[in-house]
């Protein structure tokens, strides 16, 4: 049965240039906090990210340590799977290109990890090149906890719980570990321009 | 159970931000107080919102009312409260919810603790309770802003006694000679209305998630069984 | 708390549609903490998805993901279900 359309209803929707706007995405000024449990409030002094698994030695930043790596600002378009996609979002973070440089592995792939348990799963190479970032601050200001503060991967190529909020750290693996939503419905590769939203799209 | 084809009979204004609109939804199943519906808005491009909202009236054939309060930034409410005419349609899909449903056959005593918006399911309650007839102990402490954005206010002046007491607490301002409470729902609040845990009520909370969570709280502290205070949550500013 | 937390209640609509009874009156066993509770008093969150979390341990027990035609139920986190039917 085709939905009923109700008159007049338009939703908080803007108008926006196709071309930058993936197929079944509605562009949205609001930045919607969307989450897969609580909000976890870890103090600074207990941050670290990690760099772990398939690598020839572990790294590990506290927070003063991470910060003072090379960060640079982003300007980007994301796209949530719930269908908005916010346009012109500005962040700063490190690469994640610094974060591995110089570290050896063979992995193919890679598991962000976060507090409260969330993982996601990604190909390396969609994580290398200048395609992804551990971000901690947005639109000019600290990245707050509902956002995913202190600090969150941003992925903006492919839909955006690849971006996962609260991490602490990659896993590089041999094999593909699909992650919290991959294994319960999403899609594991998540390519937004091929509206790759669920399982067997 | 599907989306239902819902037509609005009328909307009428119960506050400055609150209206009540009324459905006529052919083949409605009839619902339990308490329950709520799925809204789903489509728009001309497909676009579509969908946002739960409880059942504020008693089961009548086809009719369904639904009190909404419209949210500054809201995207559904705005359109419910502003944009519809009789005449008008939208998709429901319900009844829905038999974790916070009260019928007069539970019996008591009851305790309903609303935070604005959140008494529409207890009204719900109160209303099932009106038309059984039944005298059951049933004590609502309703929370609102002010005295002006008291929801339902005159139906509940005239619903009182019989077992019924309405207690408000206005917490940002209050008309003048105002004798009653003026702060947030507390311990000693709801140790002053009661019942008391030993009389074993059936409570349920319902409004605003913050609201909801220290009000729960409250009441598990002062001697309630947890699972017999039935939460509704709104999420951060009521649904939306 | 979160503030954005709601009660198992909010997703009554999903549940009876896939499984055709009421299920937030439902009784689920975490299998973390083992502790029991009524469906309509899990702890839930929209995230991508919806999840439903243990409200003594906060553990995953239900996730909800749909595309309009299919609804893909997980329950890693429950040990049993109980229905009335």
């Amino acid at each position: 049965m085709s939905p009923i359309v109700s008159r007049g209803f338009r939703g908080r929707r803007d108008g926006a240039p196709n071309d930058r706007v993936p197929p079944g995405q509605y562009v949205t000024r609001d930045f919607p906090v969307l989450s897969a449990g609580p909000t976890p409030h870890r103090p600074l002094e207990l941050w670290d990210f990690s760099i772990v698994g398939e690598v020839d030695e572990p790294r590990r930043w506290t927070w003063e340590e991470f910060r003072a790596l090379p960060s640079e600002e982003v300007t980007v378009d994301i796209h949530c799977v719930t269908k908005w996609s916010k346009l012109d979002t500005v962040w700063q973070g490190v690469s994640v290109d610094t974060l591995l440089d110089g570290v050896e592995t063979a992995a193919e792939y890679v598991v962000p990890f976060s507090d409260g348990g969330y993982t996601t799963n990604l190909p390396l190479e969609d994580v290398t090149g200048g395609k992804a970032w551990v971000a901690f601050a947005y639109d000019g200001e600290p990245l707050e906890p509902e956002h995913g503060g202190p600090a969150r991967m941003l992925v903006p190529h492919l839909y955006f719980w690849k971006s996962a909020k609260w991490v602490r750290g990659l896993r590089l693996s041999a094999i593909d570990e699909p992650g919290f939503w991959e294994v319960n419905g999403y899609h594991n590769y998540g390519d937004p321009w091929q509206e790759q939203r669920y399982w067997g799209d | 159970m599907n989306w239902r084809v819902a037509e609005v009979v009328n909307v009428v204004p119960e506050t400055p931000r609150v209206k009540t609109v009324a459905f006529d939804v052919p083949g409605w199943p009839g619902h339990r107080a308490g329950q709520h519906v799925d809204v789903r808005l489509t728009a001309e491009d497909g676009y579509q919102a969908q946002r739960s909202y409880s059942i504020a009236s008693v089961p009548d054939g086809t009719r369904v009312e639904l009190t909404v309060e419209r949210l500054e930034d809201g995207e559904v409410s705005p359109y419910l409260t502003d944009g519809l005419r009789p005449g008008d349609r939208i998709e429901l899909r319900g009844p829905v919810g038999g974790y916070f449903v009260w019928e007069p056959s539970q019996g008591g005593p009851l305790l309903l603790v609303a935070g604005g918006s959140g008494v529409v399911p207890l009204m719900a309650m109160i209303r099932a309770r009106a038309v059984a007839g039944s005298d059951i102990d049933a004590r609502l402490l309703f929370s609102s802003r002010s005295w002006e954005e008291v929801i339902y206010r005159g139906e509940l002046e005239r619903l009182g006694g019989g077992g019924l007491t309405v207690v408000h607490t206005l917490t940002r301002s209050q008309p003048p000679g105002w004798a009653g409470y003026a702060r947030r729902v507390d311990a000693e609040m709801l140790v002053e209305v009661g019942p008391s845990p030993s009389r074993l009520p059936g409570v349920y909370v319902c409004g605003p998630t913050p609201f909801v969570e220290a009000v729960a709280e409250a009441l598990v502290e002062l001697g309630h069984e947890p699972h017999r205070v039935r939460t509704e949550r709104f999420g951060p500013t009521g649904g939306e | 708390m979160d503030a954005l937390m709601l009660d198992g209640n909010a997703v009554a609509g999903i549940l009876q549609e896939v499984f055709a009874v009421e299920m937030t009156t439902a009784i689920g066993t975490c299998n973390r903490c083992g502790g029991t509770d009524r469906v309509g008093a899990l702890h839930v969150f929209r995230g991508a998805g919806i999840v439903m979390r243990c409200p003594h341990c906060d553990n995953a027990l239900v996730t909800i993901v749909e595309d309009g035609t299919r609804v893909w139920i997980g329950f890693a986190g429950v040990r049993t279900l109980q229905v009335t039917v």
